[in-house]
């Protein structure tokens, strides 16, 4: 049997004026939970409503467990949709609204009731069946939507920012929650989100959209490790970049000849296939991934680079600062809280910034 | 709780326009219990005027008539409102506020254009004036009432509740039986007791699509009045009264719902 649950290919959705989603081609297989993470405006939830058959597309194909979805309506699709705002139907209880979808199906009643029980205790609302929606907490709510979906067993679960309404202490717990659930049904999940930790923390794999398009997919570590575009590097975690031309490429390594910067020594970095000496590019390095020391003298190993520090704060796991690099460059820093509340430098002190090759990222400038 | 000067006024005032008001159909009802032949002096306390009407047939065939024409004028614009209301909502484009105000002119414009108009199209259709005519008449200006009472209530309905209904696989007739009906009935009932009040008191519209034997309940308070004024009008305003205020505070009841 096929693994491929929902099959995209160059979808095109015209607003007016404006292409809310352009040439999206996307494979997602069956049981995964996949992300659409981007900015608002990224025609993530365009793409998200033409899946459940609310938008109809301008051009391409949808096909969801090898069926296309042309011409099939939203009540006949194998796909049920969690609305960012629940939706859930106000004159109806709990397990009203949960049993709703198996009702409209002709479900037998016996069948009904048995499945709207299991689910409840799937999403820990037993107890709340025949409460209204309006006596809920946020959070319950957004369970119950979840069970209204879930119920139905259908091929593939559709999220909209499924935490946005909910505080940060909630989110943290939904996170987790949803995740396991997810994993315990085994449904295709496709959830729209603007906040990159979360999609981050639950998504098998994730699609970054900027604009209608699809900047990369891939794996969260494959998005976060390795960008392919200055896009993702900087809106997948933060990005410390340097911009300059690549000089003797050689089995995948290269030196980085900065501009404007004159480093203590050539900076090594690891260089993607198909890039030759001369291509101008910005490598990128994780705040986390740099060793921050006080002092001038360069130790031996590894890239080096002077830097004064401009800020420092403390956010209690760790530092944050600043650090500035020749005139204008700046890169974020991220030193451990090595105890005692002291700072690891002070500011205004020179430093030295260390990374590996390895940690180097290299996008080419087009 | 102390006042400062012009809190004293608002209230002056406030208390001078309620009077102004509601002093009129105070002293009616006083009057409709008072036991005498003439209006204007207070004889003491009696039922006799309601016995009186309860015993008039020709008020009492005027009576069945309104009610007839309001449970049939407001059954037709309840069908013909409630598809309406929610053609408008649904309506996107340049269109839509040329329909919205066709829809809604009835309301601002005069009533006696409307008699005229409409008793000019029914001499022009041929269609004898009767009990129908009358029904036609209120539905036509009852129909922007409903249609702006019922849209209030559908521009409040949060539109991804019909998409979820879809969503989990309803058909369009099961999404309008199952959640939109449900949500907007309060509002429905509230737009068609309205109706049906305004039905029951309209005089004019009616003065002009009346034909004989369609009598209703203003009209003939009207010729009784012309037959000089007996206090048994005062107790029939007096039920009309009760009766308008109930319908209407049922109304308002089940349209905050």
């Amino acid at each position: 049997m096929n693994d491929l649950s929902i099959d995209i290919r160059a979808l095109v959705k015209r607003h007016g004026e404006t292409v809310a989603v352009d040439h999206v081609s996307l494979q997602i297989r069956r049981g995964e939970f996949f992300s659409l993470l981007g900015p608002s405006g990224a025609g993530k939830t365009s793409l998200l409503r033409m899946l459940a058959g609310f938008e109809t597309p301008d051009a391409g194909e949808i096909h969801i467990d090898g069926r296309s979805m042309a011409d099939v309506p939203p009540n006949r699709r194998p796909v049920n949709l969690v609305f960012q705002s629940y939706a859930l139907f106000p004159h109806m209880t709990v397990a009203g609204n949960v049993a709703f979808g198996l009702e409209m199906q002709r479900v037998p009643r016996g069948e009904i009731a048995g499945r709207v029980e299991a689910t409840l205790e799937l999403v820990r609302l037993s107890d709340k069946r025949d409460r209204m929606p309006g006596q809920l907490s946020g959070g319950e709510q957004q369970r119950v939507a979840l069970a209204r979906a879930l119920v139905n067993r259908p091929a593939v679960v559709l999220l909209d920012e499924p935490l946005a309404a909910l505080d940060q202490q909630l989110r943290q717990q939904m996170q987790s929650e949803l995740k396991s659930i997810q994993v315990q049904v085994g449904i295709t999940f496709v959830c729209v989100t603007h906040h990159q930790e979360e999609a981050l923390a639950l998504s098998d794999r994730l699609a970054v959209m900027r604009q209608g398009r699809v900047m990369q997919v891939g794996r969260p570590e494959d998005l976060y490790e390795r960008p392919e575009n200055l896009f993702v590097a900087r809106f997948v975690g933060a990005s410390n970049e340097i911009e300059g031309v690549l000089a003797s490429v050689e089995a995948g390594t290269g030196d980085l000849l900065p501009q404007g910067l004159a480093p203590m020594r050539g900076i090594r970095v690891s260089v993607p296939a198909g890039l030759q000496s001369g291509a101008p590019v910005v490598m990128t390095v994780r705040p986390e991934r740099i060793r921050v020391t006080p002092g001038q003298g360069a130790e031996a190993g590894g890239n080096c680079l002077h830097g004064v520090v401009e800020t420092m704060r403390y956010i209690g796991s760790e530092w944050q600062g600043v650090v500035r690099i020749g005139e204008s460059v700046r890169w974020t820093i991220h030193a451990p809280n090595a105890g005692s509340g002291n700072r690891p430098v002070a500011v205004g002190a020179p430093v030295l910034l260390h990374w590996s090759p390895d940690d180097g990222v290299v996008i080419p400038l087009i | 709780m102390k006042m400062n000067g012009a809190g004293v006024w608002l209230r002056g005032i406030s208390g001078a326009v309620m009077a102004f008001l509601y002093l009129p159909i105070l002293v009616l009802t006083v009057f409709s219990f008072n036991d005498s032949r003439l209006s204007a002096v207070w004889q003491g306390f009696s039922w006799h005027w309601y016995g009186v009407l309860w015993h008039d047939a020709a008020l009492l065939a005027a009576a069945a008539n309104s009610l007839l024409v309001g449970v049939l004028s407001t059954s037709l614009v309840v069908l013909l409102g409630l598809p309406a209301a929610m053609g408008l909502e649904r309506l996107r484009g340049k269109g839509v506020r040329v329909v919205e105000t066709i829809f809604l002119l009835p309301l601002i414009l005069p009533e006696v254009m409307m008699g005229v108009a409409l008793l000019l199209f029914f001499v022009m259709v041929r269609w004898p004036l009767s009990l129908a005519t009358v029904v036609i008449g209120h539905a036509a200006f009852n129909l922007p009432v409903v249609v702006v009472l019922v849209r209030a209530r559908l521009q409040k309905l949060d539109p991804r509740l019909e998409e979820a209904a879809r969503d989990l696989g309803a058909s369009a007739w099961e999404t309008f039986y199952r959640i939109t009906w449900p949500l907007i009935r309060p509002a429905v009932l509230g737009a068609a007791l309205l109706a049906f009040t305004i039905s029951l008191d309209d005089f004019i519209v009616t003065f002009f699509v009346a034909g004989p034997g369609s009598t209703t309940l203003p009209l003939r308070v009207y010729s009784m009045i012309k037959s000089g004024l007996s206090p048994e009008i005062n107790a029939l305003s007096s039920l009309l009264v009760l009766l308008s205020m109930g319908l209407v505070g049922l109304s308002l009841v089940l349209q905050r719902r």
